[in-house]
């Protein structure tokens, strides 16, 4: 059944209730509640890093080059995953390496998201030649694969974690203002909001007071499709070398220096993609939930 | 599996040999496109294998496996007295190739040396600038626009070069790539029809292989030179599959998908030499990896400072761990396959205990530095990067903090050379003739130490200029070697470095191959090479 | 439909001068020197910088080079590569059939695979089948493939030796390139294997690159597909007694083809940024990879040309899909 409940937006249905009602349709879909888990044990582990990391991610124990992971033969009973080419503890090195994923991701969503939003509005609630203008630029970025701008991105600002983050936010910034700017158009010819218009409302508190909040469904939802993109892209510049340096546990870097591996060494090149594409698949599992949760299109479609 | 895969490739091969009339076929696995198949406006190996080596001749070639200088295309010299003209004789009856795209109609002459010279020397010669934007690096860098006042045609077969000044390192230099001798009537025919930038694209030499087809990043595919005048080689064809990936090299090696290949990883060599089908050739390379510091700013402009810093580096462990054992450690700013090298120079000990003692002495405390680490990977340094993070370990035994730094590699290049440079820098240097005034004079002398030089370290210190300008103008090989062993003994007091390694080149191919030498200065050489059936 | 065509041309006109402006701009504020990268270890002192900056015309004021690469490009000039010395548009040229080879296929694959898959989740909504095939999308679409393609030589070259670790087709084989794309050569050159060997070179890279459109498409299918059946005339259909599977191959298919074949279309973008990283992984002599290494070798007017080209192949397979949607929905919606 399509049952297309026009949400009230200033519905009187508290927040706890709103909540619950989300978590209940989260909570149907099993995938979206093993992601929700493996992530908070992902933030956990980034978090208490240097307690759970058997060794500092970065020391270099010089008689144990290269040894495989403990359960393999040769394996050394020290490093359960084994050691890279100057015996540093891989294991420990991927619990760091959650630390800068996860912070890649929510830096890289927090700049594109609140720029997007801003030019988004800017460009749905002024309209004219201020909204082609914006729109066109969204176009330029938007007609270049965003992993070759980003890339060409960085190699301007210089390699560096910094400026893949930049490049990367950069990139992904005009989903969120496009979204923006359809939601703000769809909303502004709303009864509320000629209500709040009329009302007297400023121009700044009916763009971020009065039409934002509800347009924040879909935004959410391409947040998180964006975490996991930006986990990826930042992890795509470092293995091209363009991203986090050595000897920054970074996943992406630790698999470009595991490169040269691939055939004597295969376990510096198995667990940081690993890591990789776990943490990846349960954001996107997350979102997969929060999707359904929040678009209500889809609910009990 | 692999047995089987082997097995139908042979069964292919099998097939396509039945057609045609068995033609033997040498791949080569090489590390990247070449530039261009012009020798003279490039430096890099890749493109001189794929030019100088296969298409090309000298006037004097080095001899094969050695630096020594045999003749080539000239079949003796005479040199002046004052040592400022060298006269060559050149060798008679030699044939340019005959292509698809080129039929000569002329043997080998004195025009061809006198078009392959001035083309880079003279900047009003109609071939200088004959792409937009050519330079010719190699004839500048090795100074040829001051040494070389002219060349002249004596008759056909006679050609005297005039040099402003003595140049020991003359004859070693004309034997390098970029003396390379093309063809002056392939020039003016293209010159004729318009074609002129495919000088560059399809080479006509003298050279043991004759250029076919080349495609970018995939092959290159040249066929035999029948009318060799060095003796035909001994495959009918010789294609350089492409395969920049080190990894992927060695793949395609083992799978028989080509049987040579250079620079393997480090990480690959042991399995390399466990497979009962392949032989890994090895040889010392003439190169050199070094951490140059500034030695004209405070505190490095001490002598004690740098001895001590080189003493709490343990370059053992570098070897370890970067060049995985395939390498040795450094003493001397020259390899020891070089003539002149001194074996008595005695290298600083790793001793951290002395360094730290050494640095009280010196008065410093609490000091903390930059490391410069490479962003890419060259034939001396696998991996820059590791061997800083190996420093910034040792130093720190020692209390010395150090920060590593990196810039994109033009960058690097370029501040690395700034007087005010801040940090110690890794960098290094292959030979490019063999002689060790490419060493010592380039990287060391006064004359590099200026902002842009190649001297890194800003190292100009009189009593060692001395002795290496006075060895390059002597041409009495024994007093240069003393000349050069002391040089050595200078260097190792003043500290200018902490020399790292000379790594050892590999060569990993198929047990078919046979005739194959190593070349001391980097390049790859097949004109003598079979490949058994 | 010809006056649509022109509006959608008018339209791009604008976004292709913002790509030139990008293309120029990035590339010159790029840090680097390309005239030391010629110098090497050895140095340059400034007289030869200055000589050889001049050469080059890096020299001139930035807006003078800018008005100086439009009035070229107008001429079909892209420049001058700075490593090779040849032509940029020519050195392309020979490069893009490999890239479009390998897209192409990639494409295809996730297409004939990702295609079925979603529409038959859709189907059998909520069946084990429709799990595993969602679950593995998933997987596929998080996959970082940079790693994926590293695996797969590890397993199927590497410990298998069923495939060859990279380029596009056996040594062995020498044929002249008649349309620049290997499957089809092969076959025109009339060699026997040679087919076989191409084939066998573009299995993985194309495996590699076709995942994560793979993925998007079967999910995308499986929800255009669920849309579709819950719409009130299939239920009608149903309700009337037609069997499941003509009331999908009737109205369902057809209505839910249209977003997914624009989903495709869209697909092109990500497999342009794929192709970077595939590319680099298999040694495959595309452009892709011709960028990463133009980009590091600092070669400004290849690095130029090749955003150009890239970006208006992306907006041409986007105005393409574009006006094929408008050819199979005449009633297009002005949102």
């Amino acid at each position: 059944m399509t049952t297309t409940t026009e949400i009230e937006p200033a519905a009187a249905t508290g927040t706890i209730a709103a909540l619950r009602e989300f978590w209940h349709y989260f909570s149907e879909n099993r995938g979206a509640v093993i992601g929700l888990w493996v992530f908070v044990a992902l933030v956990l582990i980034a978090v208490f890093a240097p307690l759970i990391a058997p060794h500092d991610p970065i020391e270099q124990v010089r008689d144990a080059l290269l040894k495989p992971p403990s359960w393999a033969e040769k394996g050394d009973p020290r490093f359960l995953l084994g050691t890279d080419a100057v015996g540093r503890d891989i294991l420990s090195r991927l619990i760091f390496g959650a630390r800068y994923s996860l912070f890649i991701g929510v830096i890289v969503v927090v700049v594109a998201l609140s720029g997007g939003i801003v030019i988004g509005l800017v460009a749905g609630f002024f309209g004219g030649w201020v909204d082609t203008v914006i729109m066109r630029v969204m176009d330029v970025i938007l007609a270049f694969p965003s992993l070759l701008l980003a890339l060409v991105l960085v190699a301007v600002l210089g390699p560096g974690l910094t400026n893949a983050m930049i490049a990367i936010a950069l990139v992904l910034q005009p989903h969120f203002a496009r979204l923006t700017r359809g939601a703000v158009m769809g909303e502004l010819p709303r009864e509320y909001v000629m209500a709040a218009r009329v009302a007297g409302a400023g121009k700044a508190r009916l763009m971020f007071r009065t039409i934002l909040p509800n347009c924040l469904a879909p935004l959410i939802v391409q947040a998180t499709l964006s975490f996991s993109g930006a986990i990826l892209d930042a992890a795509a510049l470092g293995f091209l070398g363009m991203g986090a340096q050595r000897p920054t546990p970074e996943w992406g870097t630790m698999l470009a220096e595991a490169r040269e591996f691939i055939l004597s060494a295969w376990w510096v090149v198995t667990f940081p993609g690993l890591a990789i594409l776990i943490t990846v698949l349960a954001i996107n599992l997350m979102g997969d939930g929060l999707r359904d949760a929040l678009d209500p299109k889809l609910k009990r479609s | 599996m692999k047995y089987l895969t082997r097995l139908a490739t042979g069964l292919v091969m099998a097939g396509l040999l039945g057609g045609a009339a068995a033609a033997k076929t040498l791949v080569y696995c090489s590390e990247g496109s070449p530039e261009g198949f012009d020798p003279a406006p490039y430096t890099a190996g890749t493109t001189l294998d794929a030019s100088a080596k296969a298409v090309y001749n000298r006037l004097v070639e080095f001899e094969k496996g050695t630096t020594k200088v045999i003749p080539g295309l000239a079949e003796s010299w005479d040199v002046s007295a004052d040592g400022k003209e060298y006269t060559f004789h050149l060798r008679k009856g030699v044939k340019f190739h005959t292509t698809d795209f080129f039929t000569p109609t002329r043997d080998f002459n004195a025009d061809d040396v006198v078009f392959s010279f001035n083309r880079q020397g003279k900047a009003d010669d109609p071939w200088h600038t004959y792409i937009e934007g050519i330079t010719y690096e190699y004839y500048t860098g090795m100074e040829m626009d001051k040494v070389i006042t002219d060349v002249v045609k004596v008759d056909d077969n006679t050609v005297k070069f005039v040099l402003s000044r003595p140049e020991a390192p003359f004859l070693a230099d004309l034997a390098m790539s970029f003396a390379s001798i093309d063809s002056k009537e392939y020039a003016d025919k293209l010159a004729a029809e318009g074609r002129q930038a495919d000088f560059n694209n399809q080479p006509i030499g003298t050279g043991p292989f004759q250029f076919v087809a080349y495609e970018k990043d995939a092959v290159i595919r040249y066929k035999a030179n029948p009318d060799y005048w060095g003796g035909a080689p001994k495959v009918d064809d010789l294609v350089f599959a492409i395969t920049p990936d080190a990894a992927v090299r060695v793949q395609k090696l083992k799978a028989g998908e080509c049987q040579v290949m250079p620079f393997p990883s480090p990480a690959d060599i042991e399995g390399l030499k466990a497979d009962p089908n392949l032989t890994v050739m090895d040889q010392a390379g003439l190169n050199v990896a070094y951490l140059a510091y500034n030695t004209v700013v405070a505190p490095f402009d001490n002598v004690k400072v740098r001895k001590a810093l080189n003493m709490a580096i343990n370059k053992q462990a570098i070897i370890d761990a970067v060049f995985q054992g395939t390498g040795q450690v450094a003493k001397n700013p020259i390899p020891p396959t070089m003539w002149s090298y001194n074996d008595a120079v005695k290298d600083d000990p790793y001793d951290p205990e002395a360094a730290k003692k050494l640095l009280e002495e010196a008065g410093v405390k609490d000091l903390s530095m930059k490391v410069w680490a490479m962003p890419v990977q060259r034939p001396y340094m696998p991996n820059a990067q590791r061997t800083a993070e190996l420093i910034q370990a040792d130093f720190a035994k020692i209390g010395v903090k150090v920060e590593i730094v990196s810039y994109e590699w033009g960058e690097y290049l370029k501040k690395s050379t700034e007087l005010k440079r801040d940090g110690a820098v890794i960098l290094g240097w292959t030979g490019d003739n063999g002689d060790p005034d490419n060493f010592m004079g380039v990287l060391l002398g006064c004359a590099g130490a200026g902002e842009g030089g190649s001297n890194r370290a800003h190292w100009c210190y009189k009593p060692f200029d001395d002795l290496i300008q006075k060895a390059k103008v002597t041409s009495d090989m024994a007093e240069r070697t003393k000349l050069y062993e002391e040089a050595q003994v200078v260097f190792k007091e003043q500290a200018p470095w902490a020399t790292i390694a000379h790594s050892t080149v590999f060569m990993p191919m198929s047990k078919k191959v046979s005739g194959y030498v190593m070349d001391p200065l980097g390049l790859h050489d097949f004109s003598g090479v079979d490949v058994a059936e | 439909m010809i006056r649509f065509v022109l509006g959608k041309l008018a339209y791009l006109l604008p976004t292709f001068l913002g790509i030139t402006i990008v293309a120029f701009g990035f590339v010159r504020v790029l840090p680097g020197d390309p005239v030391l990268l010629m110098a090497g270890e050895r140095g340059l002192s400034p007289e030869r910088h200055a000589e050889l900056s001049h050469a080059l015309g890096f020299d001139r004021p930035l807006w003078q080079q800018y008005l100086d690469f439009l009035v070229r490009l107008l001429h079909g000039d892209f420049g001058v590569s700075l490593v090779t010395k040849r032509p940029v548009l020519h050195e392309f040229f020979t490069l893009f059939p490999a890239t479009i080879e390998l897209s192409l296929c990639a494409i295809l694959l996730a297409t004939a695979i990702g295609l079925p898959l979603g529409i038959f989740a859709a189907i059998r909504r909520g069946s084990w089948f429709d799990q595993v095939s969602m679950s593995t999308a998933l997987v596929g679409y998080s996959m970082p493939i940079f790693w994926w393609g590293l695996l797969l030589i590890i397993f199927f070259s590497g410990f298998l030796g069923w495939t060859p670790v990279s380029g596009r087709i056996s040594l062995m084989y020498f044929f002249p390139k008649v349309t620049g794309f290997m499957l089809i050569d092969s076959l025109l050159s009339g060699q026997k294997g040679a087919f076989a060997s191409a084939l066998s070179h573009l299995i993985l890279p194309a495996i590699v690159l076709a995942t994560i459109p793979m993925a998007v498409i079967a999910r995308q299918a499986r929800s255009a597909m669920l849309e579709v059946l819950g719409e009130d005339y299939v239920r009608t259909a149903r309700a009337k007694g037609l069997s499941a599977w003509r009331v999908v191959g009737l109205h369902a298919l057809r209505n839910a083809l249209i977003p997914v074949i624009t989903t495709i279309g869209l697909q092109v973008g990500t497999l342009m940024g794929g192709a970077i990283l595939t590319e680099t992984i298999f040694s495959w002599p595309g452009i892709g990879k011709a960028m990463v290494d133009s980009i590091s070798r600092r070669d400004y007017p290849s690095v130029q040309g090749g955003l150009l080209i890239i970006a208006a192949a992306v907006m041409l397979v986007n105005l393409i899909v574009d006006l094929l949607y408008g050819l199979i929905n005449p009633r297009i919606r002005h949102r």
